[in-house]
Formats: C-alpha cells, sequence, structure tokens
C-alpha cells in the first residue's frame, strides 16, 4: 500500500531557512530561537495568543504545521477523528524539562510544567486544527525515516485515518528543526512517494528534493 | 498598580497585547485578557513569590483574580508587612 501513496505536501525548518514544498519561504541565518519564533510568526500572519506561552518544542511544532495545513481544510472533508498526527523527536521535552527544574529551585512555574511531556506538542496542535484522530509520539536518537513511513502508513491502513500530519521536530539547547508532511488521500499530491527513501532525501536536502 | 500590571505581564509571558491597552478594571479572564487555568496558577506563583501571600481560600480566586484592581485590593488587604 505504501508505494501507491504520495504526500501532499511538507515543510522543513533547519538552520535558520523554513522550506515549503522545494521552496523556500523564510529565512533568518544565525537569530536566536525567541527572534526567530516571533518573526516567522509574524510573517505568517497569525493570531493565535497561546503561541506566546507554548513552549520552544511546541513552538517549533505549530509553525511547521501552519505552513504545512495553510492552504488545506481538511476538516473540509474529513471528521476530526479521521485526522491524525505522528511526531518524533531525540530530546523529548528536556528544553522544557530545564526550564520547569529552574524555575523549581524558587517556585515551580505551572506555565514550565504543563509542557514537560513532548506529546504536549501534539495538544497543542490537535486544539489549534481540531484534531481528534490517532495520534502518537515517539523518542529516537536520530530521525528514523523508515519507522516513520511504516508507522504513519499503518495508521492509514488499519486506523481509519484519511489524513496524516507526519514528521520530526526537535528542540535542545537553542538547536531546533522540524521536517513535517501531510499524507492525505483525497488531497492534492507532490511528486514524492511515501517512502523512508524520500523522507531520508527531503529531511537532509528539502530543497532539493 | 501599574507595577503589579508590570508583573503580571512578566509572569504570564503577554506579548499579544500591550500594557497601556489593558485597564485596570478590565477583566482578566474569559471575556477579558482572555487568560486560562494554567494563567491563574502563575497569578497565585505571583501572589506568593512577590507579595508572600498564601491564597487560603482557593473558592475566592475568581473575586481576586477578577482584574488587577481586585488583585491590587487583595494585596494591600493581605501583605505581609
Amino acid at each position: 500500500m505504501s508505494n501507491q501513496r504520495s504526500i501532499s505536501a511538507y515543510v522543513t525548518i533547519k538552520e535558520g531557512r523554513v522550506i515549503y514544498n522545494n521552496t523556500v519561504l523564510f529565512e533568518l541565518p544565525d537569530a536566536p530561537p525567541a527572534s526567530f519564533f516571533n518573526d516567522l510568526y509574524n510573517a505568517l500572519h497569525i493570531n493565535y495568543p497561546k503561541f506566546f506561552k507554548m513552549d520552544n518544542l511546541c513552538k517549533t511544532v505549530f509553525l511547521a504545521t501552519e505552513i504545512l495545513l495553510k492552504n488545506i481544510s481538511l476538516l473540509n472533508k474529513y471528521k476530526p477523528g479521521e485526522i491524525g498526527i505522528v511526531f518524533s523527536n531525540a530530546n523529548s521535552s528536556l528544553d522544557a524539562d530545564i526550564r520547569y527544574y529552574q524555575s523549581s529551585l524558587q517556585a515551580p512555574s505551572p506555565a514550565f510544567f504543563v509542557y514537560t511531556l513532548p506529546n504536549v506538542a501534539i495538544g497543542e496542535l490537535c486544539i489549534r486544527h481540531g484534531i481528534k484522530g490517532e495520534t502518537a509520539c515517539f523518542v529516537f536518537d536520530i530521525f528514523d525515516s523508515v519507522f516513520q513511513a511504516w508507522y504513519t502508513d499503518t495508521l492509514v491502513d488499519d486506523c481509519n485515518t484519511k489524513a496524516c500530519i507526519s514528521g520530526w521536530a526537535d528542540f535542545y539547547d537553542g538547536k531546533f528543526e522540524a521536517f513535517f508532511y501531510l499524507l492525505d488521500l483525497t488531497g492534492d499530491k507532490l511528486n514524492i512517494q511515501h517512502n523512508s527513501e524520500n523522507l531520508d532525501k527531503i529531511y537532509n536536502n528539502p530543497w532539493k528534493s | 498598580m501599574a507595577t503589579l500590571k508590570k508583573e503580571i505581564f512578566e509572569q504570564l509571558n503577554l506579548q499579544h497585547i500591550k500594557p497601556e491597552d489593558v485597564a485596570y478594571d478590565q477583566p482578566l479572564f474569559v471575556e477579558g485578557l482572555g487568560l486560562d487555568s494554567i494563567d491563574a496558577l502563575e497569578l497565585i506563583v505571583l501572589l506568593q513569590q512577590k507579595y508572600g501571600i498564601k491564597l487560603a481560600n482557593p473558592a475566592e480566586g475568581p473575586k481576586i483574580f477578577y482584574s488587577i484592581k481586585t488583585m491590587a485590593e487583595y494585596i494591600t488587604a493581605h501583605k505581609k508587612q
């Protein structure tokens, strides 16, 4: 089944550059994360005050998904339960964990505490986009394209998932990156088949895919 | 109250609105600034951290945290000397 599916869209955020479907959408090299996130948020003309309260991992995931779904209305054709999310990363919620630990030395911050799990990022996406389907969050040393493709296909094959936001997003020690793609069974498709080889190609060279 | 407003903006990391656009008697939650339950916890932390006030009765929360003005009145009445 998987070799018959194609990716509908993808977005990468890496080294201060945002690439959407082979096109550089936004660049702010060498900017600190806070500046990069705020400038990208403003460039996308988003009005979502909760963004400013999110931890760095959630901001990374949130912005990547805003771009990925900018021109796509999944809820117009699918039920909320038919849209899934599969997300993986290397450093889990460590950035938020450290911030919370540091705050706890004086007064533990509830605002930091609520982000001390990586799957909270999925929750933020579900709230923002009205998604109620299958979701999963995994932690690997590096981006595992074989697992990512297999698990995403499994949701489609076995779990009544018609569209799936899938990918990788990591934030730790000021460094961050994201690679998210959309598998949409009835949507427009790129000429990129959904398999591990292509996921690796996009992840490593998004502007050449 | 200006100091308290500044502290609230810092504690809650409010970036989508300017302090000068928020009136002292404006509701903080729901129809006002749109704060949520986590923000309420942060305000409780602020009271403890900055003013040494521990909220004795959580049921009083909605009244105390209704606006910057009501918070300031509560702090004035309960601040440890």
